[in-house]
């Protein structure tokens, strides 16, 4: 019940070699209680900025170098709720002048191009070299384009969005919403776990949903799932049945939910059971992790990054940390609340190993609300430990919202999902 | 270049061992009560780092340091004591949720003890 870890178990950890890179302070040439401490953070998604702002204010003797090209980051947390025309982009936009000006982080608009974590350098695709102690890495996900024929990232930029990285994505698929004719069909292709978020693609549908039966409500909305179960299911389908009866369809990868292929020009798509006419074409293809954690030879042959749970390091490269949706954390699942605590738990632990300490056995959590109507919401939590075996979820906390919520407790979750999104976006970028 | 990763990696987890066996950080315990130290610049340095570490968790949803921008409930303005005895309220169900009761069944006394001493108002460790 308890999750703190024992000391046997500890050591255990250490001595299974998965863990040791975390004191590789002690073996490499930053000495413990280094009088360098410059941290460098690839990214200012949910993982990067909250590990860069945890990191100033939980040490302001440690500078911090923030990599991000975007100066606007849309956060995919809401962008659900701007396809359901509930919010619109400037809602869920966030900036770097927090960062910059209350924590003193130094925010460079560029991208890594090439991590060298023996010598400790980043390079940036303007040509800068900087020079680090200590590497965060938080590039969140990139595609697997090739996986659906037909499918390509040309036909992704113009007539299939993905909308999984928020911002021209998302509007591009909102625009094909607002253009649709009443009776329209529109299909949302998930792909099979892992991926980022996986009630996104659920909520996409209910939000849609509310949208259309308020405009155009001859519309029909078709998820075509590899899967044969997905998050939150029984909870979102008696939602569905209940704010949007016959209006969303879900078919599992044996009742016809694999896709065979796609076609942009006929704007159809094939699957084990035949070919299915569209208006409007949502593919979420599979993920990998970020591509900067390819180059720098930070992934496993899963395509994401082996880190070691206590202080999100790399097992592959010491003194290079993994976080977000781009590392392998167990049993978390890959989220904006995920990414954002093991920031948090990186700079803590980073903290530590510049003091030539050990770091604290951290906890792990995670809740995901999603709306299925304005006044409607669901969640999921749960509270995570550390074993031999990895991060594993403690069987006695967390779980669903009550299939029996009542009107009440299901309007205070949807409030709920607002006062979570304020924090967190103000916790991680504020 | 790998076979050299592999011998440095073996290394640090011999050193690590050394380390450990002289180290009170990860047993709630010890932590608990420790004295607040000061760093080499003279900043007061967080004396309950296990408390820390699970206590940065609860930011995300109720804002950093606990001060809450939203419609969650705030708590940087509560006792260590307020806030434990919250906590085990939700852990035992006594106390109503939507959510809570589902985090704190997570943690052990200890565990909630430590996390409220971290958030209390009149800590120093924020
Ligand atoms: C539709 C949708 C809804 C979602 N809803 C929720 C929700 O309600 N709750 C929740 O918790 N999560 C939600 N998520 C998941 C959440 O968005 C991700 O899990 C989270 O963004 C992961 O954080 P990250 O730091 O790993 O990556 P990101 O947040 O994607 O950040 C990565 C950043 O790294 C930058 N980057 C990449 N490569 C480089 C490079 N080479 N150099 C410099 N910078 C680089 C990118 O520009 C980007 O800004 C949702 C996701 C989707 C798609």
């Amino acid at each position: 019940m308890s999750h703190t870890l024992s000391r046997r178990d500890f050591n255990k950890l250490l001595l299974s070699g998965v863990a040791a890179s975390a004191f590789g302070i002690l073996g490499s040439s930053n000495t413990a209680f280094a009088s360098s401490k410059r941290v460098v953070v690839v990214g200012g998604g949910f993982g990067g900025a909250a590990a860069a702002k945890y990191l100033r204010k939980l040490d302001p003797s440690i500078s911090v170098t923030l990599i991000e090209p975007k100066a606007i980051f849309y956060t995919c947390p809401f962008s659900n709720w701007v396809l359901g025309g509930l919010k619109t982009m400037e809602d869920i936009a966030q900036t770097y002048s927090a960062l910059k000006n209350k924590y003193k982080v130094n925010v460079i608009a560029d991208s890594a191009v090439a991590i060298d974590a023996v010598r400790g350098t980043v390079k940036l695709k303007g040509g800068q070299v900087i020079g680090f102690d200590r590497l965060i890495v938080s590039p969140g996900i990139d595609f697997k384009w090739d996986t659906i024929p037909g499918y390509s990232e040309s036909v992704a930029s113009a007539k299939m969005p993905h909308a999984y990285q928020a911002g021209p994505q998302t509007v591009l698929l909102h625009n094909q919403l607002l253009a649709m004719k009443n009776g329209g069909r529109v299909f949302i292709c998930p792909p099979a776990n892992p991926f980022r978020c996986p009630p996104g693609p659920y909520e996409r549908a209910s939000l849609i949903a509310g949208y259309l039966k308020a405009k155009k409500p001859l519309s029909k909305i078709i998820i075509l799932d590899p899967k044969e179960k997905f998050s939150k299911q029984g909870l979102f389908k008696k939602g569905w049945e209940r704010l949007y009866p016959g209006m969303i369809e879900w078919r599992s990868g044996s009742t016809g939910g694999k896709l065979v292929k796609v076609d942009a020009a006929t704007m159809s798509l094939t699957t084990e059971f035949g070919v299915e006419n569209a208006d409007v074409i949502n593919i979420i293809p599979p993920q990998k992790a970020g591509k900067i954690a390819f180059d720098a030879g930070l992934t496993d042959a899963t395509g994401w990054c082996p880190i070691n749970p206590i202080s999100f390091e790399s097992t592959i490269h010491p003194g290079v940390h993994v976080i977000g949706d781009a590392s392998i954390a167990g049993a978390m699942p890959k989220s904006g609340f995920a990414a954002s605590s093991q920031g948090k738990v990186a700079a803590a632990a980073i903290v530590r190993l510049f003091q030539g300490k050990v770091p604290a056995a951290p906890s792990l959590v995670n809740t995901c609300y999603s709306l299925i109507g304005p006044g409607y919401g669901i969640s999921v939590a749960g509270v995570y430990k550390l074993t031999v075996e990895g991060i594993v979820e403690i069987p006695e906390a967390g779980g669903l919202t009550p299939i029996n919520a009542d009107d009440d407790q299901l309007r205070e979750e949807a409030n709920f999902a607002r006062g979570w999104y304020s924090n967190i976006v103000q916790d991680t970028w504020g | 270049m790998v076979v050299k990763l592999r011998v440095w990696l073996t290394v640090c987890a011999f050193s690590s061992v050394a380390l450990v066996s002289g180290n009170a950080a990860l047993a709630a315990k010890d932590s608990g009560g420790s004295k607040p130290a000061k760093s080499a610049q003279g900043k007061q340095v967080e004396s309950n780092p296990r408390g820390q570490v699970l206590a940065l968790s609860c930011t995300s949803c109720h804002g950093t340091d606990g001060k809450s921008v939203g419609i969650i409930p705030s708590f940087n303005t509560r006792s260590s004591a307020y806030i434990e005895a919250a906590l085990k309220g939700f852990k035992s169900g006594e106390r109503y949720s939507t959510v809570m009761g589902r985090h704190a069944k997570g943690y052990s006394d200890d565990e909630l003890r430590l996390i409220a001493n971290y958030f209390g108002k009149t800590s120093n460790n924020k």
